[in-house]
């Protein structure tokens, strides 16, 4: 249900993988094929492994800067900052978590805009950073959202989101709930305006994220096995007391079941995508009138 | 059935059971016992008074779960008339944790939605613990569509610990089935009032709560995850729930706070679940003033109005 659940649930995928933008080491070990692969050429193969194609964590820094055509994208909404409405703290205070997290993964939250071209289309982004938080969404990842979903309402162009994160940020308790509603009430504008929304949920997409706008995009997609649902896997095995089957939860299991449209390959994704806008977006029938 | 008491309640539940005892020795034990009847009936008002304003938020989080709390369709009973339960989501079945139809509230007909508890064993398994699959959701959305379609209001009731984490709900789709809710209820064509008559759990709480009101009744709780669940991952154990409950601020009086209600629904004195007439009444009158104010509303008006609630909530700086 959350980032930290999968943390508990499996310390090594969440805290070993790519931090920012070039992990430490010149070495990088493959944890599905043990292979160690040089870090320049895993990041030149965009963080999925060149012997076996496990897909990595990939910062949203280096998706942008893959995803969109050279030289044509900026980053937007940069000066929005969490606050601490609750005054929360449990075993360390939400302040001091936030502090933490601007010094690991940067001072833009969990969430990173953008405004560029991919296949000669603008789109207005938003990437999740799942290096912030577990990528959870507070205040500011909601409101960030709806601002790169407004970028497109204004410049009538589609919108792309790209999901990572554990769910809903517990220190902002209900207000962070509410960017479920915020955003999913956001999404229906695009769709009312007739314009592309295209989700593509990573590595992982749990809890109020998954069950918001992550799943309302008009095609939405998935990176190769990328754990993505309602609840974590380790809540699920308490509440049922059994174990669950290999691969429920990926992004395999998703396509099978009729809840996605498919599963991209992150080398090939620029590719897809300017293949889907150009066809959404020519519009063949134009209604008089 | 006989009343249940939680921990708190503890001294209510001893002074109560000295006046039944009084009660009980009758007349032949004369005068005074009746005098001693009334005096203590009065020091267990105040004492109920006391104990209940005082509630601490983890005390709020035991009452909202009360096993003599009304259910949703308790409140069906004592508030609505002609009620009609529409079942099924037409496609893959009936969710027992929530129930919905047309009902009259106070002559007006309105479509009626919420979660649903169980109050014994079998009862509650049938309705798996108030704890909506995604043909729940489902099923709620096809009636909010009908409400749409005919131009009924819709009042929800929020009552659940969460939406069901189960294989089965993941394989079909609980998080799409929560998310489609949230995004049509943003823009359905008709009034929406929500109201938490229990617990509000995260997200299966949210899914039918999105709408013009939100309101809480006095000792209900609504909060982006659980005590225990949050302890669990934040503690590292579920025994700090209490620690949980408090840090994540999820009373009425709270969110009144944060802006994010519409009003508190005051309860008869000691609770919902020691006068339910007295708790739908009151309820009632707070839902009754919403619906003729949102009825007036022309539709763009109601639509821009609850855009602009959604869009204004979150907390944050900008530099």
């Amino acid at each position: 249900m959350n980032w930290i659940t999968r943390l508990i649930e499996s310390p090594k995928s969440i805290l070993g993988g790519a931090g920012k933008n070039t992990p430490e080491g010149l070495w990088i070990k493959c944890p599905d094929c043990s292979v160690a692969i040089y870090t320049k050429e895993m990041e030149r193969s965009l963080m999925v492994c060149p012997k076996c194609g496990h897909h990595h964590r990939i910062s949203a820094e280096l998706r942008a800067a893959s995803l969109f055509d050279a030289g044509t994208f900026e980053v937007m909404d940069a000066g929005l900052r969490s606050q601490d409405p609750l005054e929360f703290r449990d075993k360390k205070k939400y302040r001091d978590r936030i502090r933490d997290a601007d010094k690991k993964a940067g001072s833009e939250d969990a969430v990173h805009n953008y405004l560029g071209d991919i296949g000669g289309h603008t789109v207005s982004a938003s990437l999740f950073e799942f290096s912030y938080m577990g990528g959870s969404m507070g205040s500011v990842v909601g409101e960030k959202i709806v601002r790169g979903m407004e970028r497109s309402l204004e410049r009538g162009c589609p919108y792309l989101l790209v999901a990572a994160s554990g769910g809903a940020r517990m220190q902002e308790g209900i207000l962070s709930l509410m960017q479920m509603a915020k955003t999913s009430a956001a999404a229906k504008k695009l769709q009312q305006a007739g314009l592309p929304f295209i989700c593509l949920l990573t590595h992982p997409t749990m809890g109020g994220v998954s069950a918001s706008m992550a799943w309302l995009g008009d095609v939405v997609l998935a990176e190769p096995g990328a754990l993505i649902g309602f609840a974590g896997p380790r809540v699920i095995r308490e509440t049922v007391n059994q174990e669950l089957p290999k691969g429920f939860q990926s992004a395999e299991f998703l396509v099978e079941h009729g809840l996605i449209d498919d599963v991209v390959d992150r080398r090939e994704l620029p590719a897809y995508l300017k293949n889907t806008l150009d066809k959404l977006t020519e519009r063949p029938y134009r209604q008089v009138g | 059935m006989p009343r249940s008491y939680l921990e708190f309640e503890r001294p209510i539940a001893e002074l109560t059971s000295k006046i039944e005892e009084l009660s009980g020795m009758g007349k032949d034990a004369g005068m005074n016992i009746a005098e001693e009847v009334e005096k203590l009936t009065a020091k267990r008002d105040i004492l109920i008074r006391e104990t209940y304003k005082n509630a601490d938020r983890w005390q709020l989080t035991q009452l909202a779960r009360h096993p003599d709390r009304p259910y949703f369709l308790d409140y069906v009973g004592a508030m609505f008339d002609d009620f009609q339960e529409l079942h099924g989501d037409r496609a893959f079945g009936d969710d027992g944790a929530i129930v919905g139809g047309t009902a009259r509230f106070r002559e007006q007909p309105v479509v009626i939605v919420g979660h649903q508890k169980g109050r014994d064993t079998k009862e509650k398994i049938r309705r798996n613990f108030g704890m909506p699959r995604p043909e729940g959701y489902r099923k709620a959305l096809r009636l909010f569509q009908l409400a749409e379609r005919f131009g009924l209001p819709v009042l929800t009731f929020i009552d659940t610990a969460g939406a069901w984490p189960g294989l089965d709900a993941e394989e079909r789709g609980q998080s799409e089935a929560i998310a489609r809710n949230l995004m049509e209820l943003s823009s359905l064509k008709v009034p929406v009032i929500c109201t938490v008559i229990g617990e509000g759990g995260s997200g299966g709480a949210l899914a039918i709560g999105v709408g013009d009101r939100l309101f809480m009744q006095q000792f209900t709780t609504y909060s982006v995850i659980s005590p225990e669940g949050c302890a669990a991952i934040l503690w590292h154990d579920r025994s700090f729930a209490q620690q949980a409950a408090e840090a994540l601020k999820l009373s009425a009086k709270d969110l009144e706070g944060f802006g994010l209600l519409d009003g508190i629904i005051p309860e008869p004195e000691g609770g919902a679940h020691e006068d339910l007439e007295g708790a739908a009444s009151l309820m009632g009158d707070v839902l009754e003033k919403a619906l003729k104010e949102l009825l007036t509303e022309p539709l763009s008006k109601l639509l821009d109005s609850r855009y602009k609630r959604l869009r204004a909530m979150g907390v944050f700086t900008e530099a």
